[in-house]
């Protein structure tokens, strides 16, 4: 049991698929400019790499390894597709704010990284807390640059105006505060996820490679 | 030994029967979800042109629809008359009203597809140009579909205008800009600076209005500059929408000087 909670656990600290494993960057990158689409991403993450590591789990024993690659990029590709019709479907208005990101999905590394590497060689259950946990390592670094992005970019959070209102000059922008554009560039994502590194690696030195 | 999976045999069956079994159960999924999700864009549809006129939900800042369960009898409400127009050398040849058009063709003007009608007038054929009358508290309101591209993918919007071809009000949307830069075409600040600016010079020529980053009127009082502020960090959806709109709109000139006389 207790190496089970580990599957759940590692991902969201010492074995972070972003900062440690270095996977999925490139969603780190494109979408965090506001907090709500680095949530939307995240859960949309978690339920396709939680079902998607079971799937291919469960076919573990029949996918040939020759294209194995291709038989999970398949079952990514469905899974997303289904998501995206129901979705546009049952919950138009979700879908419209999901649009890009549900095809960005499939693009995700950790998603594949996570089918290859454990997926392949591990039974549903395992794979499912892995799955589960890998998405939300994922998700606890895209909220955390999301958060940054957004309110040093835009000066606000979830689209409320927390600093006040630049036009009109309120609250923080009366006394001469202006909005950080360069936050909603993706350079800056890249250089919060460097920060982000930089502080875990100083708290855990074991993490520092040679 | 070599394992059974190993086999080119089994390599070729598995992907024979992987490719079938995912391919039919998509099929199905389509077919079965497919009249739901026409539904519900039929009604962004109505909920998008209503927008445009002022018949909506918004609160402070976010730009909020009528409920799908209201627009459609809102829509028969506001929307008085649907046009199809087709226009000839800066001449309105043929005019079709919404019971002929959906005679002929066996849909409502409003569903019209602007891509297709793009595609079509590329390939030198006849664009037919759907136009919605609106009336509210008395005022008329001339909307049309615009559409165009963005950074990565399709843009389109509509246009409420007055009979002078001044601005009453947009709604843009996109299908994959950037969140947070581009994708914020859709965003109220955005979308409210379009009202009330003019897109014809007083000599009646058509300017259209452009996307401006170098604009000397960021709080945009000047109505008549033919120039909005742009988005910071979204040059190429900016772009986009400034072409759509010249584009599309000066097709709808015609139309309104013909209305003038």
């Amino acid at each position: 049991m207790a190496k089970d909670s580990k599957l759940i656990l590692d991902p969201l600290t010492d074995n972070n698929p972003i900062t440690i494993q270095v996977l999925g960057i490139c969603s780190a990158l494109a979408i965090t400019a506001e907090l709500e689409a680095s949530i939307v991403m995240s859960i949309s993450v978690l339920f396709v790499m939680g079902i998607g590591n079971v799937v291919i789990s469960l076919m573990r024993n029949i996918i040939p390894s020759k294209i194995r690659i291709i038989a999970q990029l398949i079952v990514v590709a469905t899974l997303v597709i289904i998501v995206d019709q129901v979705l546009k479907a049952y919950a138009y208005e979700l879908s419209k704010t999901l649009g890009a990101f549900v095809g960005l999905i499939i693009t995700n590394c950790i998603i594949m990284g996570r089918f290859e590497a454990f997926a392949l060689g591990n039974g549903p259950w395992r794979s499912f807390l892995d799955g589960i946990g890998n998405a939300l390592g994922y998700a606890i670094i895209l909220i955390i640059v999301g958060f940054f992005r957004e309110l040093l970019g835009s000066g606000t959070l979830l689209g409320i105006e927390i600093l006040g209102d630049p036009v009109a000059k309120t609250g923080l922008y009366a006394y001469g505060y202006e909005n950080n554009g360069f936050m909603l560039l993706s350079p800056m994502a890249l250089i919060v996820v460097g920060i982000i590194i930089w502080v875990q690696r100083s708290r855990n030195k074991a993490l520092i490679e040679d | 030994m070599e394992k059974r999976t190993d086999k080119n045999s089994y390599t070729i069956l598995f992907a024979v029967g992987m490719v079938l079994v995912v391919g039919s159960l998509l099929a199905f999924l389509a077919g079965f979800l497919k009249p739901t999700i026409e539904e519900n864009k039929r009604l962004e549809k109505q909920q998008n042109i209503l927008y445009t006129m002022g018949v909506n939900n918004n609160e402070a800042g976010s730009a909020v629809f009528v409920s799908t369960d209201e627009a459609p009898a809102l829509f028969e409400k506001y929307i008085t008359k649907q046009l199809v127009l087709e226009v000839e050398n800066g001449e309105v040849t043929s005019e079709v009203g919404r019971e002929e058009y959906i005679k002929t063709n066996g849909k409502e003007p409003y569903l019209i597809d602007v891509k297709k009608q793009q595609t079509r007038a590329k390939a030198g054929k006849a664009r037919k140009l759907p136009l919605f009358i609106g009336e509210k508290e008395g005022k008329t309101f001339y909307i049309a579909p615009i559409r165009g591209k963005g950074l990565w993918d399709a843009i389109w919007g509509y246009v409420a205008m007055d009979e002078n071809m001044v601005i009453q009000g947009v709604y843009f949307d996109h299908k994959g800009e950037t969140p947070g830069l581009g994708a914020n075409i859709k965003q109220r600040y955005f979308m409210d600076d379009f009202t009330g600016e003019y897109l014809l010079k007083e000599s009646g020529e058509f300017a259209g209005i452009t996307v401006s980053k170098s604009n000397a009127d960021p709080i945009n009082e000047d109505k008549k500059d033919f120039e909005i502020d742009a988005i910071a960090g979204a040059t190429i959806t900016g772009d986009g929408v400034s072409a759509m709109i010249k584009k599309d709109l000066r097709l709808y000139v015609p139309y309104f000087k013909k209305l003038k006389k």
